[in-house]
């Protein structure tokens, strides 16, 4: 039990790429044995994340559990991991989500074995993101990300696959390239403080470096710190994504198969989220303070244009895919708060309580958008359509989906009582006093996601019965086995959310 | 003596090469034999040379001869000074390594050849030979004898057992080569005059020749250009796509990934090693050449028709990567460009074995007319991918490690009058990007997607394909997860060379 606990993170990060290879070891032919099994080291993770949620002490300053290694001594890389109450929220909605992504894709037919091998070695790729404390280590692990999702686009995806999964992975490919640079401007600076450079998180941030004496003539300290700022700002902008480099997202969402849409808009883009609150403002708090009006606008922008382009689909995917957009969108607004009011004394708690509801909102959002998805999916394979006009009364059919349809919907869209209410509330309350106008516009923008919602809703169980989907299958029990946690988790939140605002929290108050 | 290690790699493939001859054509199952036992000799007497390289001891000496291990010194003709003076340092071993890697799997590759197959084996062992005597000689003599021995083969094995336009190739590829190496010879000899040491041999030039800063900064291009030909540097590449399209399978992997790297070793050592003047002066304007290199070849790649075409030119701009990394002249740079060299060769030897499997089986390289071959040959799919991902410098494999070595050593190699190192690392950064585009674009077109109807019925890949290219895949994940099994190696061949140029 001591090992477990000492190397917890490791484990975390690993069993799943494990998992991956035993996968690969089964026989290609046995379908059942390949899902169950993969379901079932799926789950490992799972319960080594409850270990740490419970271990975890929320009101200590700094990483816990943290592991170090010596990995590159050349250039001073070491392989140093922790956490602290932001990446432990987001190791919890990953391991929670990649069982559910499992037994959501035991539908899938065809090379059952490379589906479920490369679907947990995406797992191992976005844990080990959250936990990294060297920037290397970081880089690594975002990248690592990339891989499994383009084949899982590739290959199990829809009509348009090739064409998303391309875009997909060039476009978060270039976002790397920026933080590939922004990573080396930041290590040259670093060396005015340690003479042989260092990648070190945690260190780069108590030595803020960019504030020595200057390394290389031609670059300032000035100059770096730009450079880096706003390189890192371009890559974590296209993950999220922000208006206007979202352009990526619905495709890539609408023709990835269900579970690979499950883990894309339910984790992949809180990396994007998260990158912005563990790097780029702890490095750079001038810059970000700077950029947070401009970052606030943006975060309007995908706010609003999310929500009415999602009103304007008519493929249910792909409205689900830009309610994507919308919700990440508070997320960047309460970022940008928190981004504005750090280190001052007049509107801190408003920062405060901004941080927290972005962060809980990435995780209601991971669990919202993953049920929707699942939603779309489960409709999808009984009806081999996602247009929205061919659908139609299927209530009357599949009375128990509709209800959880309706409940998911409810959950998208904040009912109070379910979890987007908290965060969304906590992020509106921070932000009003520092951005009104942009607020207030942004509440609209709430409005209209009720109005794409509803609208959706309506489309799929109401209205007269479309004659062919007579004989449609109802919820089966493994359906509703992957949608029971994700319902709890949202109620759970909505009713008594200091499990896990505690948690957040922490985090909030240490930034 | 200790046992003759180095020597031992060297002849042995020279010695089955004419044991070979000596069969009858007809008994093609035990010339293959014979030499793959050749190829299996010198890979295991190789990664013993590699694990037993005291690194520490290296690292502890103060000058290159101190880090020279498994020496071996016989005088040849003492009157001009020519001696057979071979040894192992940090740079070489994993280069030796490598050879006998890609040797070993290409004679797996080529087990189904059947024209002429005693003379095609005889020359690829005397080919092997003079490759792994380059990389081994310590003697300037004795290494352009290696050197030309190596390329000769070459030539008739293009011409007799190629493809495309296989004679015009063949012509084209040697007579660049030729001619660069005839200059740098020139330059050699310059070297052994100039030193006025009466000897050829390199570590006694490099301690004692007095070869004043004028002479070098003279010499330092004809000597480093005329290898660097070899090593495919821009503009002097084009023997190179034309070259390796038309070549046999074997000799492309052979080529790609390592006689560039023995071009671009050999004008490592004799270039900048012996002549560090000229190098200081010269390869702040050479850094051009490379960064050209780099993001030209991956544009003229990505629009290539021909499979075999697009690795031609990403060997080019990979072995523009390695030249970048001598640009910078210091111990971060030099050491990522150890392991490059290293991941190069293996990365460019899968592409080419596979290309290989792939023709032989469909008999077209045209990319359009390919597709859905992961059906067909799962496994070499797999090591295409990895040995691709590996060439965009995915994190997690090898190439990555060392490309992030590569370009902090060229931020590091900013100075005052060479401000424009920073600017040359962005460049070669979005060469990155235009790799990653054409990998993945290559991937699919010929692994998946639609497969053609008249391919249905090909046979997979033998056991010895898989072999070959799985024994090449491993080294690019293991040293991309566990960096250290070949860093402190390379680092103290490269603190050789950057203590010329003030260390780190």
């Amino acid at each position: 039990m001591d090992f477990i606990l000492s190397h917890l993170l490791s484990l975390i990060v690993f069993t799943p790429l494990l998992g991956a290879i035993v996968v690969m070891l089964l026989p290609g032919h046995q379908k059942r044995l390949i899902r169950w099994v993969a379901f079932g080291l799926s789950l490992i993770p799972f319960i080594l994340s409850v270990v740490l949620w419970v271990n975890f002490v929320p009101g200590e300053p700094g990483y816990q559990f943290v592991e170090q290694a010596d990995w590159l001594p050349a250039l001073g890389v070491r392989y140093h991991v922790g956490v602290d109450g932001l990446s432990l929220t987001l190791i919890l909605l990953t391991t929670l989500l990649t069982p559910l992504g499992v037994l959501i894709s035991f539908s899938i037919e065809e090379h059952v074995r490379s589906f479920f091998a490369l679907f947990l070695f995406l797992e191992t790729g976005i844990l080990g993101y959250f936990v990294a404390l060297d920037l290397i280590i970081f880089f690594i692990f975002w990248e690592i990300g990339l891989v499994p999702m383009y084949f899982l686009i590739n290959q199990w995806g829809s009509a348009n696959r090739r064409y998303a999964s391309f875009k997909f992975f060039i476009y978060t490919m270039a976002g790397s390239l920026a933080m590939l640079l922004a990573i080396q401007v930041i290590w040259i600076a670093s060396r005015s403080i340690v003479p042989t450079g260092t990648f070190d998180i945690p260190l780069l941030m108590q030595m803020r470096p960019f504030t020595g004496e200057q390394v290389l003539p031609f670059l300032s300290q000035e100059l770096a710190r730009t450079i880096a700022f706003w390189a890192f700002v371009i890559a974590f902008a296209i993950k999220v994504p922000i208006w206007p480099v979202h352009t990526w997202l619905p495709d890539a969402h609408t023709e990835a198969p269900t579970a690979g849409s499950m883990i894309l808009a339910g984790v992949l883009l809180k990396m994007g989220a998260y990158g912005f609150l563990r790097v780029v403002i702890p490095f750079f708090p001038a810059e970000a303070a700077r950029f947070a009006l401009a970052l606030a606008i943006l975060a309007l922008l995908s706010i609003l244009m999310g929500a009415y382009a999602a009103y304007g689909q008519t493929d249910f995917k792909r409205l689900v895919a830009y309610s994507s957009i919308n919700h990440m969108g508070i997320v960047i607004l309460g970022i940008a708060v928190a981004a504005t009011t750090l280190g001052t004394k007049q509107y801190a708690e408003h920062g405060v309580m901004a941080y927290n509801g972005a962060v809980l909102q990435m995780f209601n959002h991971g669990l919202t958008s993953a049920a929707l998805f699942a939603l779309v999916g489960m409709v999808y394979e009984r009806t081999h359509t996602r247009d929205l006009s061919a659908y139609g009364g299927l209530w009357v059919v599949m009375p128990a989906y509709g209800g959880i349809l309706i409940y998911s919907a409810m959950a998208n869209l904040g009912l109070p009582g379910l979890g987007s209410f908290v965060s969304e509330f906590l992020v509106v309350r921070g932000a009003w006093p520092v951005y009104t106008l942009i607020t207030a516009l942004a509440m609209i923008g709430l409005v209209m996601t009720a109005a794409f919602t509803l609208m959706a809703v309506q489309r799929v169980l109401h209205g007269p019965l479309n004659p062919r989907w007579k004989e449609l299958r109802e919820i089966t029990w493994r359906e509703g086995l992957a949608m029971a946690p994700l319902m709890i988790g949202l109620l759970a939140i909505g009713v008594w959310p200091r499990w896990i605002l505690d948690v957040i929290n922490a985090a909030a108050q240490f930034l | 003596m200790a046992f003759p290690f180095i020597s031992v790699i060297i002849f042995t493939p020279l010695v089955a090469g004419m044991l070979i001859l000596m069969l009858p054509a007809d008994r093609k199952a035990e010339i293959k034999v014979i030499a793959a036992a050749a190829a299996f000799i010198s890979l295991v007497l190789s990664l013993w040379l590699f694990f037993t390289y005291d690194r520490e001891a290296a690292r502890l000496a103060t000058d290159w001869a101190g880090r020279i291990q498994f020496e071996e010194k016989i005088a040849w003709v003492p009157s001009l000074g020519l001696s057979y003076h071979v040894g192992g340092d940090g740079f070489n071993i994993p280069l030796l390594l490598l050879t006998s890697l890609i040797l070993f799997a290409g004679v797996l590759v080529s087990w189904h050849i059947e024209h002429r197959a005693r003379e095609f084996f005889a020359f690829l062992m005397v080919l092997a030979t003079g490759i792994f005597g380059g990389f081994a000689a310590l003697d300037l003599f004795l290494l352009v004898f290696f050197y030309e021995m190596a390329i000769f083969p070459i030539y008739v094995m293009i011409a007799v057992w190629g493809s495309t336009r296989k004679e015009f190739a063949a012509m084209k590829l040697t007579l660049y080569i030729l001619v660069g190496s005839i200059i740098a010879l020139v330059g050699l000899f310059a070297i052994y005059f100039k030193a006025g040491l009466g000897t050829f041999d390199m570590v006694e030039i490099y301690q004692n020749g007095n070869l004043d800063a004028t002479f070098q900064r003279i010499w330092f291009l004809p000597v480093f250009v005329g290898f660097g030909v070899l090593a495919s540097l821009w503009p002097f590449h084009v023997w190179s796509p034309d070259g390796y399209v038309a070549a046999p399978t074997v000799v492309s992997m052979l080529h790609a990934g390592v006689l560039k790297n023995m071009g671009a070793y050999v004008a490592l050592r004799t270039g900048i090693q012996l002549l560090p003047e000229g190098a200081k002066f010269w390869m702040p304007f050479i850094v051009f050449l490379t960064v050209i290199s780099i993001v030209y070849s991956a544009m003229v790649a990505m629009s290539q028709r021909d499979f075999k075409y697009v690795f031609g030119f990403a060997s080019v701009g990979h072995m523009g990567i390695v030249l970048l990394g001598f640009s910078t002249l210091n111990l971060v740079g030099l050491t990522g460009t150890g392991v490059q060299m290293f991941i190069h060769g293996a990365m460019s030897a899968i592409f080419f074995s596979i290309v290989g499997m792939v023709y032989d089986r469909a008999h077209t390289r045209d990319i359009p007319s390919l597709g859905g071959f992961v059906r067909i040959m799962p496994i070499p799919t797999l090591a295409f991918l990895i040995a691709g991902l590996s060439s965009m410098g995915m994190p997690g494999l090898a190439g990555f490690v060392a490309e992030i070595q590569i370009f902090i050593g060229v931020w590091l190699a900013y100075a005052p009058q060479h401000w424009w190192f920073p600017w040359m690392a962005i460049i070669a950064s979005s060469g990155v990007i235009i790799t990653a585009a054409y990998i993945m674009r290559v991937a699919y077109s010929v692994f998946f997607g639609e497969l053609r109807p008249e391919f249905a019925d090909l046979p997979g890949v033998t056991l010895m394909d898989k072999i070959a290219v799985t024994l090449l895949a491993i080294p690019l994940i293991v040293i991309g997860v566990y960096p250290s099994i070949i860093m402190p190696l390379a680092q103290t061949g490269a603190a050789s060379i950057a203590s010329l140029f003030g260390g780190a």
